[in-house]
């Protein structure tokens, strides 16, 4: 937790500072290269090749990967992708002269040569670090599995089976997708995409602050957000588990998803309750249905297949079906009580 | 020398076709095969052929390709097995979300999910795969063998499932679609051709599943509106194993003993199968039976034609609600084709014989409302017969170079 309040305060500290230029690497001159080795690499970041270790991309200005370089923002999701109880922390890399772009509500526009990195941390030891690269071609994801001594993180394309125990104290094979798994969430319409920075799921400060550093062409107008995952007593239960649902089962279950074929939509925005799985059948969920006919039954919980699939852990009926091995009891219970309260 | 204008079309067309440096990666079985064959489907290029060795190859994760033009080809259904037993996480065994992929000569056994999937896959081939839960039927066994998707392009051929609890080869979303000389058997449902047009299901044997061959349509998917199948030539023999879907899958509702089941779809053509001892029906031809919001969804089946097929056996011991007393009134075997009774008018007979229709008034009446009747047919007046070749040509040079 310290590493990712250290990252915050930084990056806070770095947005609040104005003018912009201080946040913007000095440009190259042609008269000979500044040498700042504190600067991203964005030949790695816009080039062809896998690089092989992630301080290959000079995200960092430490070897422990808990100093962004410039450009390198820190932030934060109001309610994130649950994954076995990870810490996580997550970063934008903005190139010189980049620029990201308001979409509406949805993702934020990040131009070549942007990345997103997204550190994955158990009892405080760093276990891997995914990126996203925007390349010319389009966006590149890529695992890094971070070695014991904690000092490098080196690139797993085929994935990784890492025994650690959760913060719950269980004892599991976490497993780190390999690129192509990757993609299998980060897909829309076939090509691979960033999922979280949507801008009703990021603070409207955050984006402030991103604007003002003129890091951003505007902020975007969002009219409704999902509100913060720690307030999810607080405010409306359907609000807390369609955000949940949003962050968690969206990417996949989308009109351009990898469970586009399944009819059942579960983004923030969606507001047909057919395609949000109220008395809707399954399709092709085979035995992922278990002994329930309907993917939502209103008032009753323990007949939804949504609730059934979340509280499973066995490969071919857990869901999601990648980053989860064990059960996320507070995501169970939002969704449960938005359930019991429906009708 | 001149070379003459067709020659070089067809020159530059060859090299169109071939990449200039396709390469064989092989893998072989043993230690580390996870990350080995792994990476060998990530880092292959368009073109290239993953070439797997013989052997057993222990798997703890699902596999997945996504590169274009991809050969995964194998020493045999029988010698080179994909082993999922150990199988941890991921959804299926292998998935394949790019185009123009074949998948040949290997098996997947035991998978926690689907045996291999492809979906959003255009043009895509599997040929001589094999699919297995080696335990027999059972509930806790994946759904689907070989599951293609939202494709358009599909050949299954010469492959062998075994085991699936809910469609042993299932085509669901898609178009121009072939599957033939294929053997499915323990599985729920064998062959099931589900919200697609243009498939062409030839020359397979299913037997011992719970129900041979259907095509159905269903509401609220992206895709719907199927139809425009041909059923020709198969053998759909004694499909009498006891539906073992979970309760929710809509092939749970399958009954068993089903030789062919039609359900909504539009122009289906049933012709020279040897559809023998299906003890609930041999052919059933029905409407989508449960309650729907959409409104772009017809749950009747339309333009359904039987054409000449030889029957034997079956309708012995009918798994249909008051079936016994049907039964009875039929002389101890229910007739060859079984209508439900729904939509403005029956399935086509174009061959001798009457068929029985439940009589059910509508599509969500259930049997509660049945006035079952010997329907003598008519003759029809104008019959379109469904017409399609399946899959693109292009791809039968790919399972049969």
């Amino acid at each position: 937790m310290k590493l990712l309040a250290a990252a915050l305060l930084l990056s806070a500290a770095a947005l609040a500072a104005k003018p912009s230029d201080t946040l913007r690497p000095p440009v190259l001159s042609a008269a000979g290269p500044v040498v700042n080795t504190t600067l991203v690499n964005d030949a790695v970041i816009s080039g062809s090749e896998f690089p092989a270790r992630l301080s290959d991309f000079n995200f960092f200005t430490d070897s422990a990967a808990s100093r962004p370089g410039i450009g390198v923002i820190a932030y934060r999701l109001n309610t994130p992708l649950w994954s076995d109880g990870a810490d996580k922390s997550r970063f934008l890399y903005l190139p010189p002269k980049g620029q990201a772009t308001a979409h509406g509500e949805g993702l934020l526009g990040l131009p070549v040569g942007a990345a997103l990195i997204k550190h994955f941390t158990f009892g405080g030891k760093l276990v891997e670090t995914r990126v996203l690269l925007h390349r010319a071609d389009g966006w590149v994801a890529l695992p890094y599995v971070w070695n014991a001594e904690q000092t490098e993180a080196r690139l797993a394309l085929a994935g990784k089976r890492i025994e650690l125990v959760t913060p719950a104290g269980q004892a599991i094979s976490y497993a780190v997708p390999n690129k192509n798994q990757c993609k299998d969430c980060h897909s829309q319409d076939g090509a691979v995409i960033p999922i979280g920075p949507k801008a009703y799921n990021l603070s409207p400060q955050w984006l402030a602050g991103l604007r003002s550093s003129g890091w951003i062409d505007q902020v975007p107008k969002v009219s409704r957000r999902i509100p913060l995952w720690e307030d999810r007593a607080k405010v409306k239960v359907a609000d807390a588990a369609r955000g949940y649902l949003d962050a968690n089962c969206a990417h996949c279950h989308s009109p351009q998803g990898a469970a586009s074929n399944s009819g059942l939509y579960l983004g923030w925005t969606v507001k047909d309750r057919m395609a949000l799985g109220v008395n809707k059948r399954p399709v092709a969920a085979g035995r992922g249905a278990g002994p329930h006919e309907f993917a939502i039954v209103p008032g009753k919980p323990d007949q939804s297949i949504l609730l059934y699939r979340m509280a499973s852990t066995e490969g071919g009926v857990a869901m999601p079906e990648l980053g989860r091995e064990t059960r996320d009891p507070d995501g169970e219970a939002v969704v449960r009580a938005w359930i019991a309260g429906m009708h | 020398m001149r070379m003459s204008a067709t020659l070089i079309a067809a020159a530059s067309a060859l090299a169109l076709a071939a990449p200039l440096h396709a390469k064989t990666i092989a893998v072989a079985a043993g230690e580390g095969a996870q990350t080995r064959l792994q990476e060998a489907l990530i880092l292959a290029a368009p073109g290239d052929v993953v070439e797997l060795g013989a052997g057993r190859f222990v798997l703890t994760d699902g596999l997945s390709l996504d590169v274009k033009g991809v050969t995964v080809r194998g020493k045999g259904m029988d010698a080179t097995v994909l082993d999922f037993t150990g199988q941890k996480g991921a959804g299926e065994g292998l998935l394949v979300t790019s185009d123009d992929v074949t998948l040949r000569d290997f098996a997947v056994e035991n998978t926690k999910g689907d045996g291999i999937k492809s979906k959003g896959a255009d043009n895509v081939v599997y040929y001589r795969v094999r699919v297995t839960w080696t335990g027999g039927p059972k509930e806790t066994n994946g759904a689907y063998g070989i599951y293609p998707v939202e494709s358009i392009g599909v050949l299954i051929d010469g492959c062998k499932v075994s085991g699936a609890s809910d469609a042993g080869i299932y085509v669901g979303q898609s178009k121009a679609i072939t599957v033939r000389y294929n053997y499915v058997e323990q599985s729920v449902a064998g062959i099931e051709i589900e919200n697609s047009r243009d498939a062409l299901v030839t020359g397979n044997l299913v037997t011992r599943n719970t129900g041979g061959i259907l095509v159905f349509d269903l509401p609220n998917l992206p895709v719907m509106g199927g139809g425009n199948t041909i059923i020709e030539g198969n053998l759909v023999i004694a499909n009498d194993t006891p539906n073992f879907a979970p309760k929710g899958n809509i092939v749970a509702g399958v009954p068993r003993g089903t030789g062919v089941m039609v359900m909504a779809n539009d122009g289906v053509l049933v012709k020279g199968n040897r559809i023998a001892d299906n003890p609930t029906g041999q052919v059933l031809v029905v409407s989508y039976p449960k309650p729907f919001t959409d409104k772009t969804y017809n749950p009747l089946p339309r333009n359904v034609i039987i054409d000449e097929n030889r029957f034997s056996g079956g309708g012995d011991d009918p798994q249909l609600p008051g079936g016994e007393q049907l039964k009875a009134a039929f002389g101890g075997r229910l007739p060859d084709v079984i209508w439900d009774g729904t939509g403005k008018q029956g399935p086509i007979l174009n061959y001798r014989g009457a068929y029985l229709s439940l009589g059910i008034p509508g599509p969500e009446a259930g049997m509660a409302g049945a006035k079952p009747e010997l329907v003598e047919p008519k003759i029809p007046v104008v019959i379109m017969f469904p017409s399609t070749e399946g899959a693109p040509k292009a791809l039968d040079a790919r399972a049969r170079p």
